[in-house]
């Protein structure tokens, strides 16, 4: 197993060599990753990924399958450590107040849980209800029923947070409630997670959030962490077409690789063909699938390609406007459709010009292909 | 025919209360005819001297209230309450643990739900009678005891207050369990999970949130077993012998060999306005301590 030396006193969360099974499916299949003090860091994918799992298994409502590996809370090995000997706090999918207490009893629920004296236990669950803005005098003898999804959501949050928790597992806790006020609690759960110092762990299935909210993000696909990184590190050099597909929106081109003079290009099976970048593991002849981004792509004459860009040749299917940008969809031999999205730059500038059955070209920089790792 | 039933259902259509009327009509129909009435023609003959061959004379008396307050039939009253009471608490205290197991079992579920309502599917009748071969001294308990030499003698357990007792918390346990069942049930998996990642070990757990949860099953199931437990006459009757009579012994009584319907009527009464009282307070008691949670 791996040694626990390699923590520093800056991880707070250690998974090595993580599996998890029921029955005869992996719910997590060997993960390993770190998890560093005062991160926030999201878990995401789709449903049934593991990534439910892989938070149940933090908060210790499930334990690792024997040799499954280490879950390791502050240093300390846990694996089958009961919920309520580990340090840890959590905001549940369904908030999972407790009907029968009224706000200030479920805030104050952990608290009397973990001993904490009778004096102060009154303080903390006002400055904990404020800490989420919910007013102390209105709110704290309400019952559960009585609130709003989003009411209940905080109150969820202040009795988590009344802990001073050094980790705070969250499990798609913005999950039921409505898009305006979703966006708020987003940048209101980034600002707790710097201003608290406490490490947000946080379990999602929309990657917009997860852009949006993380320090750092685990994506994961088929139990297995697909790829691991910064928001930017993600979105601009995903290693696997799943994640290239899961996070934004993506089109692939696949070819064989040859070397042209020095120059690596693609060559398409049904013609045409592009260039990509010299990367070390490209080998010559191998089979090879390339990802753009549709931003990164733009629409040209065939005859108006820009010297040095690569270009395929197809037809416009569709143009979607969206406002703030175009998709111009083209249907390309071989590849399907690919999307192109355009920045509305304002009526003068950029004039609607392309309609439906036009021959056009998409153009991209060879630098902007992304080459991606066989899953 | 087609058409007048077209022209009722759409005059209903648009007359949303007369719709609940209607739909309140057979069943309420029912209760009015079959136990209201018989009720009110109970109040009115306790109120009646007796007829000496049975039924009532015309005429107006208090006399069979008044007779129901001499010492033998208090004891009878007090018998029964607190036999009613210790079968409700001995079947809470037996039929939670069972009811709390079938919540949280996946697989055998549905089967253990089945196995605690097997029961009614043979006649209560039949039952109390196959506990007499259990009980008596040549029946099943006595024999196995004394072929495995743990006694000498016959133990005397039919026709001793312990015989009903055992009578009346076997016929009633399934209606504390499926209430506490039901109510445990609901309980949200999660809400037991919040608990515990909060601090709550599992016995803290417990107290803090799956018993006050169960409550409304508990509730339902104690006044779904004291009631009928305070009524029943045939456990008394059958396992109790002439010793142990309890109430509902009594009225019956009245009812068949002493003709004396009135005073029948005058207990079933009193015992009523009894039972009324009792689960009024119960149910006061529990909204105090529970601190208005939803009753029932």
């Amino acid at each position: 197993m791996v040694a626990s030396s390699s923590s520093n006193n800056r991880t707070v969360v250690q998974l090595s060599r993580v599996s998890k099974s029921f029955g005869d499916v992996k719910a997590v299949d060997d993960i390993s990753f770190e998890i560093r003090r005062g991160e926030f860091f999201s878990i995401l994918g789709p449903s049934g990924c593991g990534k439910t799992t892989t938070l149940r298994l933090l908060a210790g409502f499930e334990e690792p399958d024997e040799d499954g590996g280490e879950v390791r809370l502050l240093g300390e090995l846990v694996n089958n450590k009961r919920p309520y000997e580990r340090k840890i706090a959590m905001v549940f999918q369904n908030y999972a107040l407790f009907p029968h207490l009224s706000v200030a009893r479920n805030v104050s629920f952990g608290l009397e849980q973990r001993k904490t004296p009778k004096g102060e236990i009154e303080g903390r669950v006002r400055r904990a209800l404020e800490m989420v803005r919910l007013k102390p005098d209105v709110f704290s003898s309400r019952m559960p029923g009585q609130l709003s999804g989003g009411q209940r959501q905080r109150v969820a949050l202040a009795r988590a947070l009344v802990l001073e928790p050094a980790i705070l597992l969250l499990d798609e806790p913005l999950g039921a409630i409505d898009l305006k006020l979703r966006k708020e609690m987003q940048l209101e759960l980034k600002a707790l997670n710097k201003q608290l110092g406490t490490t947000f762990i946080y379990v999602t299935h929309d990657q917009e959030e997860a852009l949006t909210m993380s320090d750092r993000i685990a994506v994961m696909d088929n139990a297995r962490v697909a790829q691991l990184g910064t928001p930017a590190e993600i979105y601009e050099n995903p290693r696997t077409a799943f994640v290239a597909k899961f996070i934004g929106e993506s089109n692939f081109f696949d070819g064989r690789v040859t070397d042209l003079n020095g120059e690596w290009v693609v060559q398409r099976e049904g013609g045409g063909s592009f260039r990509v970048p010299h990367t070390p593991s490209l080998k010559a002849g191998q089979q090879v699938r390339i990802a753009v981004r549709p931003e990164w792509l733009d629409v040209q004459r065939p005859d108006a390609v820009p010297p040095g860009e690569n270009a395929l040749e197809g037809t416009v299917r569709d143009i979607i406007y969206l406002g703030e940008t175009m998709h111009v969809i083209v249907t390309v031999p071989e590849s399907g459709d690919v999307t192109v999205a355009l920045r509305n730059e304002g009526q003068l500038i950029k004039p609607l010009a392309w309609k439906r059955g036009d021959v056009a070209a998409v153009a991209w920089l060879p630098e902007d292909c992304q080459i991606l790792e066989e899953e | 025919m087609a058409a007048i039933r077209e022209r009722a259902l759409a005059w209903l259509y648009t007359r949303p209360e007369a719709r609940a009327w209607a739909l309140l009509a057979p069943g309420g129909f029912w209760l009015l005819a079959f136990f209201l009435v018989p009720l009110l023609i109970m109040f009115v003959y306790s109120l009646m001297p007796r007829g000496i061959y049975g039924g009532v004379e015309p005429g107006f008396t208090l006399e069979h209230y008044a007779r129901f307050f001499d010492p033998l039939y208090l004891q009878v009253l007090q018998r029964t309450f607190t036999w009613s009471i210790a079968c409700t608490v001995i079947c809470l205290f037996l039929g939670y643990p069972v009811a709390y197991v079938i919540a949280r079992s996946s697989r055998w579920r549905t089967f253990l739900v089945f196995l605690v309502v097997l029961p009614f599917w043979t006649s209560f009748l039949v039952r109390t009678f196959a506990m007499i071969f259990l009980m008596r001294d040549t029946g099943l308990i006595n024999s196995w005891l004394l072929k495995l030499g743990m006694i000498d003698q016959p133990l005397t357990i039919l026709y001793t207050p312990f015989a009903v007792m055992a009578g009346l918390v076997y016929s009633f346990l399934p209606f504390m369990i499926l209430p506490i069942y039901a109510s445990l049930e609901k309980v949200d998996p999660s809400l037991l999970e919040a608990a515990e990642v909060l601090g709550a070990r599992p016995a803290a757990r417990f107290r803090r949130v799956t018993l006050p949860l169960s409550t409304p099953g508990v509730v339902a199931g104690s006044l779904l077993v004291f009631i009928p437990a305070l009524g029943s006459f045939l456990t008394a009757d059958l396992l109790g012998g002439a010793k142990q009579v309890m109430i509902g012994n009594l009225v019956q009584n009245q009812f068949s060999s002493a003709r004396n319907w009135p005073f029948g009527s005058a207990a079933s009464f009193i015992v009523m306005a009894l039972v009324l009282a009792a689960v009024m307070f119960y149910l006061r008691v529990k909204d105090r301590s529970s601190g208005g949670a939803p009753s029932l």
